[in-house]
Order: C-alpha cells, then structure tokens, then sequence
C-alpha cells in the first residue's frame, strides 16, 4: 500500500512548503532551527543582506491582517535579496469575488516563486500548495485556528537559545489555548523536540479537557500552572473573545490568569517569559513582567526574522 | 581504489614555509570552512602570529544554491577582527573551479573593504572555472572531474588527504 505522503516534504524528505509543524520530523525542526542561527549572524555585519533568493518573488498573501507577521516575512525575504510583493488581499480581489484559487492563477502568472499565506480559514494554505506550479513554495503565516508554524519555530529558536536543551524542561502554554493556532504549533513543536512536561493553562472555557490527548497536562489553577516551569509561553487574550460570552471581563480574566511577578516567583528562579505579540498589558502579563528581566518578548521578535530567512531559504533550495 | 596518494602532512609543512614567506606584520590569516579553517588555525599557531584567525563560509554566497540546496549548515563565519582595511591571506586545503573562492570573497566584503586578500592553498587540483590562482600551493596535480580531493583531520590533529569518487 502506498503510504500518503506529506505534502510539505518531496520524495526525499525534503521541505518544500512550511504548512504545519504537525508532521514534520524532528530532524527538519533542528535544520531550519541551525540554520536560523547562521541567519542570525547576518544582522550583525555591514551588509545586512545576502543573495540566497536574489531573482526569487516572494508574494505575501494576507487576506487577514497582520502588520507584524508581515514585516519581519517582508525583511526577512529582503534580507535574502528576494524582491517581495505585498497583497493585501483583504481589501482588493477577494472582496471583488474572485475564488482563491483564480487569485493563486493569477498571480503564478506573475512568476511567483513564494507565496506566505497569512488566511482565517483553516487549512488555505493547503489549498494553495495543492494547486500552485511545483517550483512554487508556500510559508503558511497562520491559518484560521489551525497552525501558525513560523511563530512555533521562533519560539522554539527562543526556547533553544536560553535553554540549551529540550529534554528536561517543563513549558506553560498560558491562555487562549483552544483558539490559538500559535499554541497548537508550540505544542507540536515541543512534542516533537522532546519536552517531557507541556502543561496548558487557562480557564475551562478557553482549555478544554480535550487537550490532554495532546499529550499535555491541563491546568486551571494558575499557580499549579506556572509552579517550577523553565518556560512560560503568554498568548494574547483576544477581545472578541471576551464578547462571546466567554469570560466577565478582562480586569477578572488579569485577577486569575494575568501573570504577575508574584506568580512568577513560583517559576524556576531562571525561567523565561514569551508572548508572540502584541500584548495586551493588564490583561494577560503584568507590565513589570512584560518590561521585567525574565522577559524575553522582543528578543523573539529578533528571532523571528533569523527563523523565516532559515525556512524561507531551505524551501527555496529544495525542488519538489 | 586509487593510486594518487599525497602525504598531508608533507604538504602542510610545505604551505607551512610558503604561508610564513607570505606573512608581513598585519597579515591575518582566515580559513575557509571546514579543511582551510583548520590549516589556518594551525598555521596561525605554528607560525606564532599572535593575532587572532578568523573563519569563513561559502555557505551564503554559493552560486549552486539553486541545485543544491542549503544542506546542513554547520558553518558560520567568524571574523574576530576589523575588516576595514585589514590584509587578509585565506587558507583552503583544495582550489578546483575557484567558485568557493568567489563566493567567500563576497562574504568577506558583506563585512568591510579589506586591503587586500590573497589566497593560499594545499593542492591546486586544476581545473579552473574563473580567473582566480592562488599566490601559494604545496602541490599542484591534476584530477579527473569525477574524484574529490578533501582534508580530514584526525584525532590528533594530524592531516590526512581522502579521494573519494563522486557520482
């Protein structure tokens, strides 16, 4: 029997789309995390660019927005020489009618070799890789509420950098666990790379029991939750969730599940604070704890951009 | 199996005596990733420079990108000196078509406007793909298309030649 094969890999095992970390071996995880730390480096010379794409178009597809997400795929693909085109889909083709699909068309017309896909219906990205031409690789930037595996790498990179290692680290994902694509992607990651304790933290509307069959301890109890972790993942509470019905109030949410520097204190001594941005101060983190020394938001940012140069570049070199 | 065989050791000495001739008081020298790093660290110990050595990769600015891909990428550059107006003699064990050559002198200029750059090599195995010569090889030969010439370096720290065949 032929056994389906990923879509993200060609017949050698090799990246040729970055769809979902789900899947992916744990060897293509410490590549594109290796070769993101080479990347790093280029920050710090004269010429803060190199030609590994130059030639290359690299679109950026957002019919969701997201400034953020896009800038650092942007200067990423432009610190490789790419020339990058940016469609902000949101308010051109998609709201005259056109499918998806005769948007891709049309576009592989105009000798993409990329695109980044940043879509709310879970799953677009797939689509897209499914039918574009096969010399055209496809970076999914977050879909719906399935997976965002750019921002898992990063946080991996982040966790890597100050942690050294994977196997013997406890990780709080704290929050919004069963909307976020973001905390669906680290916890595939963390799987993958060996963390042996992956503990989700939040309010029972926003952490089903069902998570456990991820193989991750459900907490409700902040305390419990954040008590000897190395690693305290914060996700944003986003505001048309409170509107659902789903929690009283962000001042309520902050009392319960906003980390605090006296929760923090019950951490190991030297864990580390992450959020993939933006962060509401007040509501999810305490500012002293945002702005603290255990804090380390921005420098993800910076990783950020290392990592989709690594994934962006790997792609690039791979045929499918 | 084959009948070339080259003492690397005999050779290293060689470049050794060629690489100290070249030197003048602010030469640094810098290795091409993997076999030249390690001649140059070498050298740069041997030959009791007193100045720190740097390594290079050819990684970011390999023309066959597009055919080969990025592979693993376990080499990073590091120039622990200002490059700006530095005198610079890399060190690789083999030059062929001199692409990796091109490749790491743009790499180099991605840090500043070095003086000068001069290339030194173990065996210039032939075969040149652009006008690049080095100003210094132990040994010239010439190989067929198909073998490949790398260093390797043992346990302790002694240099030995391998051919292998490609396909």
């Amino acid at each position: 029997m032929l056994a389906r094969r990923n879509p993200q890999l060609n017949a050698h095992g090799e990246l040729i789309h970055l769809l979902s970390i789900e899947g992916l071996p744990r060897a293509i995880l410490t590549q594109i995390l290796d070769t993101a730390g080479t990347f790093l480096s280029v920050n710090d010379r004269d010429v803060k660019k190199v030609p590994l794409l130059r030639g290359k178009s690299v679109f950026n597809l957002f019919f969701e927005n997201s400034t953020r997400t896009r800038t650092t795929f942007e200067i990423a693909a432009k610190r490789l020489s790419a020339d990058v085109i940016n469609l902000d889909i949101a308010k051109s083709s998609a709201s005259k009618g056109e499918s998806l699909l005769d948007t891709i068309a049309n576009l592989s017309a105009m000798h993409a070799d990329m695109f980044v896909v940043r879509h709310s219906e879970s799953g677009a990205p797939y689509l897209i890789a499914r039918h574009c031409a096969p010399h055209v690789h496809v970076v999914n930037a977050g879909d719906g509420r399935h997976a965002h595996p750019t921002q898992g790498l990063l946080d991996m990179y982040t966790i890597r950098h100050y942690k050294k290692s994977f196997n013997e680290l406890t990780v709080a994902i704290v929050g919004d666990i069963v909307h976020s694509r973001v905390a669906r992607s680290d916890i595939h990651a963390l799987t993958t790379l060996g963390v042996p304790e992956i503990r989700a933290v939040g309010p029972k509307t926003l952490v089903p029991g069902d998570l456990r069959e991820m193989g991750v301890r459900v907490c409700h109890d902040m305390r419990e939750g954040v008590k000897d972790a190395d690693v305290i993942i914060m996700l944003r509470l986003q505001n048309e969730r409170m509107s659902g019905a789903m929690l009283p109030s962000a001042g309520e949410y902050f009392k319960s599940y906003g980390l605090t520097e006296d929760l923090l204190a019950l951490a190991e001594p030297d864990a580390i604070v992450m959020h993939p941005g933006p962060i509401n101060r007040g509501v999810e983190i305490d500012s002293r704890v945002a702005d603290g020394s255990h804090s380390v938001i921005l420098p993800q940012v910076t990783f950020g951009i290392a990592v989709r140069m690594a994934v962006m570049s790997i792609l690039a070199g791979n045929d499918a | 199996m084959t009948s070339l065989s080259l003492d690397a050791e005999q050779l290293y000495a060689e470049l050794r005596a060629g690489v100290g001739r070249l030197l003048t008081p602010d030469t640094v020298l810098v290795g091409i990733w993997s076999g030249g790093a390690w001649l140059a660290q070498r050298l740069n110990a041997d030959l009791k420079t007193d100045r720190p050595v740097g390594t290079i990769s050819s990684t970011l600015h390999r023309d066959d990108f597009g055919e080969r891909g990025l592979g693993a990428v376990e080499a990073a550059t590091e120039l622990p000196f200002e490059i700006d107006g530095a005198r610079i003699l890399l060190v690789d064990d083999v030059i062929a078509s001199g692409r990796t050559i091109r490749a790491v002198v743009n790499e180099l200029f991605d840090y500043g406007r070095p003086a000068s750059v001069e290339l030194a090599v173990m065996v210039d195995r032939g075969g040149r793909e652009l006008p690049i010569a080095p100003v210094f090889a132990a040994a010239k030969l010439t190989l067929p298309n198909h073998q490949r010439l790398s260093l390797a370096r043992e346990s302790d720290g002694r240099f030995t030649f391998a051919v292998k065949e490609t396909t």
